[in-house]
């Protein structure tokens, strides 16, 4: 049933979605991952930078954190969030439960580590010397700081990919504290691509659901493209 | 979606919880501590469904109502017909939570919906006299079907009794998919193997989905293997299935153990303050209203009627709002 011939025509021939909430539902995916990414690479670059030139007591301890972070299972993480966001959890009267930001916030604790750790072990194969250059010539911490992660910049881009991948290719997390929303207008409220896929296929939708994932590995591939151009557009001129 | 670990790791949580719940007056402080986190997280955006017109009485235009439900309503397609006028008519939002009844109950008991349609009466009983649900009301009812492959191995077919088929499939170890996921489907399953005395020796052919609907028959399907099925979701994705139904449910005169009523339940204010009450008791008025009990009506999948209203009758029907075999003490 699953490879059925019929399968491939349907690709082309038709597309079987209201126009407005494909589009929806892209647009959620988009910004819960994009948001989340965003504010993990924020919080992840002054991390590497910290855990990587700093050395100081149990810093071995917090590079296997990171490093077991990175595998941590979606769910769980689903599952912690819905406590926190929960009307009986702490952060219960701000109504989080089955939103957007909840959704961020749990593809934030995914991608933080995954980002972290990527880029960790770029900003580690800097070169000392790149540094010692840069302080020599008078730079503050700052510059040397920044020249480190212009130096690293393919790595951290890979690092923000990474977890941009990991963030919109999830469905266990997104699916517990979002709730896979769509409002009878059918537009997403808390939709995303792999949550859509999942309620096609648990419809035994397989066909549709091959075109949803069809439009999540496009998108994927235009982030990528996105990212690999803007780090290497200003590359190498400084 | 694993309902069924979900659930586990949810109760053994909530043990966890009643320790946090005895730090309750330490709230506020962790509150305030804490938006300001989400604030630079998030945006800060969503605070409150319910903090418009606080001034002048309860303004119900523009606000939102989360209804947790199962899979059958929400799949089927009938909860989006049977909203959108609601939402026309009041200016408001529904937020539809498709979970299966076990987590759709749990997630109103946590007071994170304000109003719950389920199909488990054992469950709703349950719920209501925790404390966490009022006004329950009957709204509907279909039936459960037992579905297999059209060879039918353990030949069931025609089988006149419910229990007779259940053991028939046990005695031949054909593979019977259940749900597993503390549905109201599940619940329905258990209840059923229950009364076969079946229920303590499930053999390898006895196989736990933890899953929704769709995803069972789906997995029946492939397996050629047998399950119990709301009539419902059978009907809507029957053209994807080789399955077909051996037993058939109460509307097409089977054995009346396969009843499938819907009841709807408004979550406790005072249990959980913050929930929509007057909404949720606006969406209870509506839905038993006599304009959608002509939606339920004519809601139909490939011509066939899926859901049968009863919640209006000129009989009283007192059950409806109280716990099964419920007596009044005095």
């Amino acid at each position: 049933m699953l490879l059925e011939p019929t399968l491939w025509p349907a690709l082309v021939a038709e597309f079987p979605f209201e126009w407005h909430y494909v589009r929806s539902i892209i647009y959620v995916s988009l910004y819960v991952s994009l948001v989340a990414v965003t504010l993990s690479t924020l919080f992840s670059l002054p991390v590497a930078l910290l855990v990587g030139f700093k050395e100081f007591p149990g810093k071995g301890l917090v590079t296997s954190l990171i490093n077991t972070g990175m595998g941590f299972p979606s769910v769980v993480v689903g599952l912690v969030v819905l406590f926190g966001v929960s009307n009986q959890g702490p952060l219960g009267e701000l109504n989080l439960v089955f939103t957007r930001e909840a959704m961020i916030m749990s593809q934030f604790v995914l991608a933080t580590p995954v980002v972290t750790g990527v880029s960790l072990a770029a900003v580690s194969s800097v070169e000392q010397n790149v540094r010692d250059a840069a302080f020599a010539m008078g730079g503050t911490r700052a510059d040397v700081a920044l020249v480190t992660i212009k130096e690293a910049r393919y790595g951290i881009a890979t690092a923000v990919l990474a977890g941009f991948g990991r963030a919109i290719s999830e469905v266990g997390s997104v699916l517990i504290v979002g709730g896979n929303i769509v409002g009878p207008d059918g537009h997403s409220k808390t939709r995303t691509l792999t949550t859509a896929i999942q309620l096609e296929a648990r419809q035994g939708q397989f066909e549709t659901a091959m075109i949803l994932g069809a439009v999540l590995v496009v998108l994927v591939l235009v982030v990528n493209a996105v990212v690999v151009r803007l780090g290497s557009g200003n590359g190498g001129r400084y | 979606m694993p309902y069924s670990n979900y659930n586990d790791i949810q109760s053994y949580f909530t043990v966890a919880f009643d320790v946090v719940s005895m730090a309750i007056q330490r709230r506020r402080f962790v509150t305030a501590v804490g938006s300001g986190a989400v604030a630079g997280l998030a945006g800060c955006t969503a605070l409150g469904r319910d903090d418009a017109g606080d001034a002048n009485g309860p303004e119900i235009s523009g606000e939102t109502l989360t209804l947790t439900t199962t899979t059958s309503t929400y799949h089927t397609g009938l909860l989006d017909e049977l909203n959108a006028p609601f939402q026309d008519r009041y200016g408001v939002t529904v937020d539809t939570v498709a979970q299966g009844t076990g987590a759709a109950l749990e997630t109103a008991r946590n007071g994170d919906s304000d109003v719950v349609m389920v199909h488990a009466r054992s469950l709703e009983d349950e719920f209501i006299e925790g404390g966490y649900g009022v006004n329950r009301r009957d709204l509907m009812f279909n039936d459960f079907v037992v579905v297999g492959a059209t060879d039918d191995p353990a030949s069931i077919a025609g089988s006149g009794e419910t229990t007779s088929a259940f053991e028939g499939i046990a005695e031949s170890g054909s593979t019977f998919v259940s749900r597993g996921d503390n549905s109201g489907t599940h619940t329905k399953e258990l209840e059923v193997w229950e009364a076969t005395g079946v229920a303590d020796e499930f053999g390898e052919w006895y196989t736990e989905a933890g899953q929704g609907m769709g995803e069972v028959l789906v997995q029946a399907d492939q397996q050629g293997a047998y399950t119990l099925a709301d009539r419902g979701t059978y009907l809507s994705m029957q053209s994807e299935l080789d399955l077909e139904i051996l037993v058939e449910g109460p509307i097409e005169d089977g054995p009346e153990m396969l009843m499938n009523p819907y009841g709807i339940v408004a979550v406790n204010p005072a249990v959980h303050d913050t929930v929509n009450y007057d909404l949720a008791m606006a969406y209870i008025g509506y839905v038993t209203s006599l304009e959608a009990e002509k939606i339920i009506r004519n809601y139909t999948s490939e011509g066939e009627q899926l859901f049968f209203p009863e919640a209006i009758s000129e009989e009283p029907n007192f059950e409806q709002y109280v716990p099964e075999e419920w007596e009044r003490n005095e």
